[in-house]
């Protein structure tokens, strides 16, 4: 079985994102970039299918600049067997990602799809489950456990109410919460390796020349609004007596 | 006019607050009909929608429980639906996050993720970076499909409504997925989504036994209990306690943390509170730059004090 794993590139969440002065955008230049958390637990996850023999080839994808490459060979330095780069000088939204995702699998049937369940950047959280609508198969998303059984994979959820099982057949599309995993550090020996490994560029507009549906247009970013600056106290009596000036507590 | 159908969101035995937020958020659009579909096995159910004043019509759609709450088999009706709706919305907790982007594919748009503020029917503003950025997205599809970030909206509390309700049965089942079970930390503790207070502790607390303190004091004064993902992580508690960027978004009247160092996935999710008070050891932890009223010293000293003079 092959699995496929789809990640973006975006602003480490180490770093504390800037609006514009003129709201055009939040300030990237020079920041570092990273493959989104999400999607690194889904390449550990997919590793570890194959290293437990269930798994024959991990295969990244991409859509991005070209500067996704640096990404790619991360994963591949993590022990992705290949990459695909689609490649798009403007950001896709969901929908469209989506699609590009279904030409993928469609040239590479997969077994599994693995994704993060959201990109870190704008925080969508929609481009598993859309893929999984568009491509007719079962979703399991905010994975935090995936064991495989008869007739496919039993996979954890991380829910509001607690942690919900569900059974999906396979093919699926499986998106990642982070307790799925712990990710590997990459091994500089790794790096020199992962540089010979094959990464397959494509254009989008060659891959997927049809694309449907409008994207959302952004108008403006702003800074949140931030809050009053509070208050130290020293004792725990004031702090009781703030509370309950405040009638907060009784 | 607008015409608005919301995806609401149950337990099997009541509605979910969180369906009464988006409510909420439908109204301000100003709609010319605002109708609520739901997926249950418990049809009694619908009755509590109904009862909102501004509901038209609950579509009330039998299945078996459970069941009825996986997002593939219950998004093909949502959308067909949809089609006659401007707006088909949902709640952006883990249910809602679940759905609504299968009913956006199937309508052929993308979503509006996490609607903070609406401006107009075409125009909201939602949060992205973690919270770090506001923006102000603009769309004309002939729906808009969105989930709404329910810390930003009070739930709708009127009463009085008498929508119709209409019964049919789910005939979009998905035969390739199931369910098969829901564990959930059950306590009698208030809902940390709902609650007015949320006591919440973090990797400071130090182990599972200690946690004991935190849930003593929110016993005390009747707060819900909330962790950072450190202490989730840690296993010092189950995961549905965890706030923040990918744990949940809250807004409760106080909330306060003990031996939380205040990263910014963990701020995204209670900056919506009311008061914050934060307590650690460590006077330079960023929490005391958002805290409302900090006090440095150590939780194993402090807890027992407020216990004693609460
Ligand atoms: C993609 C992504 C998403 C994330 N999502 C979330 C999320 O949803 N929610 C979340 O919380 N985190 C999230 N995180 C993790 C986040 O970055 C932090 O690692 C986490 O919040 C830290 O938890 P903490 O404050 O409990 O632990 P620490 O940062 O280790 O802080 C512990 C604090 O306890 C204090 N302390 C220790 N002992 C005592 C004592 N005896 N008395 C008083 N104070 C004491 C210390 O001074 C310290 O400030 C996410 C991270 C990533 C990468
Ligand atoms: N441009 C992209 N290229 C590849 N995968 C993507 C892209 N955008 C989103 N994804 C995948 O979809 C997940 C959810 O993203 P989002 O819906 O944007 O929050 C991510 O964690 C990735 O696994």
């Amino acid at each position: 079985m092959k699995i496929l794993v789809a990640i973006k590139r975006v602003v480490d969440y180490n770093v504390r994102v800037q609006v514009k002065p003129d709201g055009s955008g939040v300030a990237t230049d020079g920041v570092k970039m990273s493959i989104n958390p999400f999607d690194e637990i889904a390449i550990e996850e997919a590793l570890r299918i194959k290293e437990q023999g269930k798994a024959d080839e991990v295969v990244v994808v991409t859509i991005g600049t070209n500067d996704s490459q640096q990404q790619l060979r991360t994963a591949m330095a993590m022990g992705a067997d290949r990459a695909i780069l689609v490649e798009s000088d403007v950001a896709v939204q969901p929908l469209q990602a989506a699609q590009v995702l279904l030409k993928v699998i469609e040239q590479e049937s997969p077994g599994l799809v693995i994704t993060g369940k959201q990109a870190i950047d704008d925080d969508n959280n929609q481009t598993p489950q859309m893929l999984a609508t568009l491509w007719n198969r079962p979703q399991a998303t905010f994975a935090s456990k995936i064991e495989f059984v008869d007739g496919g994979l039993q996979v954890t959820r991380e829910v509001d109410a607690g942690l919900e099982t569900i059974q999906v057949e396979l093919p699926a599309v499986v998106s990642t919460d982070l307790r799925l995993n712990e990710p590997r550090f990459v091994k500089l020996p790794d790096i020199m390796k992962a540089k010979r490994k094959p990464l397959d560029v494509k254009a989008i507009g060659e891959l997927a020349p049809d694309l449907q549906g409008k994207a959302i247009e952004v108008t403006q970013h702003e800074a949140p609004q931030p809050r009053q600056k509070g208050i130290m106290v020293e004792t725990v009596d004031e702090l009781i007596e703030i509370l309950k000036d405040k009638g907060l507590v009784s | 006019m607008s015409k608005v159908l919301i995806l609401a969101e149950h337990n099997g035995n009541a509605i979910n607050q969180s369906t009464a937020k988006v409510l909420a958020a439908a109204k301000q659009l100003n709609p010319e009909a605002i109708d609520v579909m739901l997926f249950t096995g418990n049809t009694g159910l619908a009755t509590q929608i109904a009862g909102h004043e501004g509901v038209n019509q609950v579509f009330c759609v039998a299945c078996e429980d459970n069941h009825d709450q996986l997002a593939a088999s219950i998004a093909p009706t949502l959308a067909d639906k949809g089609k006659e709706y401007t707006h088909v919305w949902g709640p952006s907790t883990t249910f809602g996050k679940d759905v609504m982007p299968r009913v956006a594919a199937l309508l052929g748009v993308n979503q509006v993720s996490d609607v903070m503020e609406i401006i107009d029917a075409h125009t909201f503003k939602r949060p992205i970076y973690a919270g770090n950025a506001i923006i102000t997205v603009n769309t004309d599809t002939a729906q808009i499909v969105a989930t709404v970030r329910t810390a930003s909206f009070s739930a709708d509390k009127t009463t009085g409504g008498s929508a119709s309700v209409e019964e049919s049965t789910l005939n979009t089942a998905a035969n390739h997925t199931s369910f098969v079970k829901l564990s959930s930390g059950d306590s009698d503790r208030p809902d940390l989504q709902t609650a007015d207070k949320v006591i919440s502790g973090g990797r400071g607390v130090g182990s599972e036994e200690n946690f004991a303190i935190v849930y003593q004091l929110a016993d005390k004064i009747g707060a819900a209990t909330g962790a950072s993902r450190a202490a989730v992580d840690a296993g010092y508690v189950p995961n549905d306690m965890q706030v923040g960027q990918t744990g949940k978004i809250i807004a409760p009247d106080l909330y306060m943390c003990f031996g939380i160092s205040g990263a910014i996935q963990h701020l995204t999710g209670i900056k919506d509170a009311g008061t914050i008070v934060a307590i650690n050891k460590d006077g330079d932890a960023p929490i005391f730059e958002v805290a409302d009223v900090g006090l440095v010293g150590d939780l194993f000293k402090i807890i027992p004090e407020m216990m004693e003079k609460l």
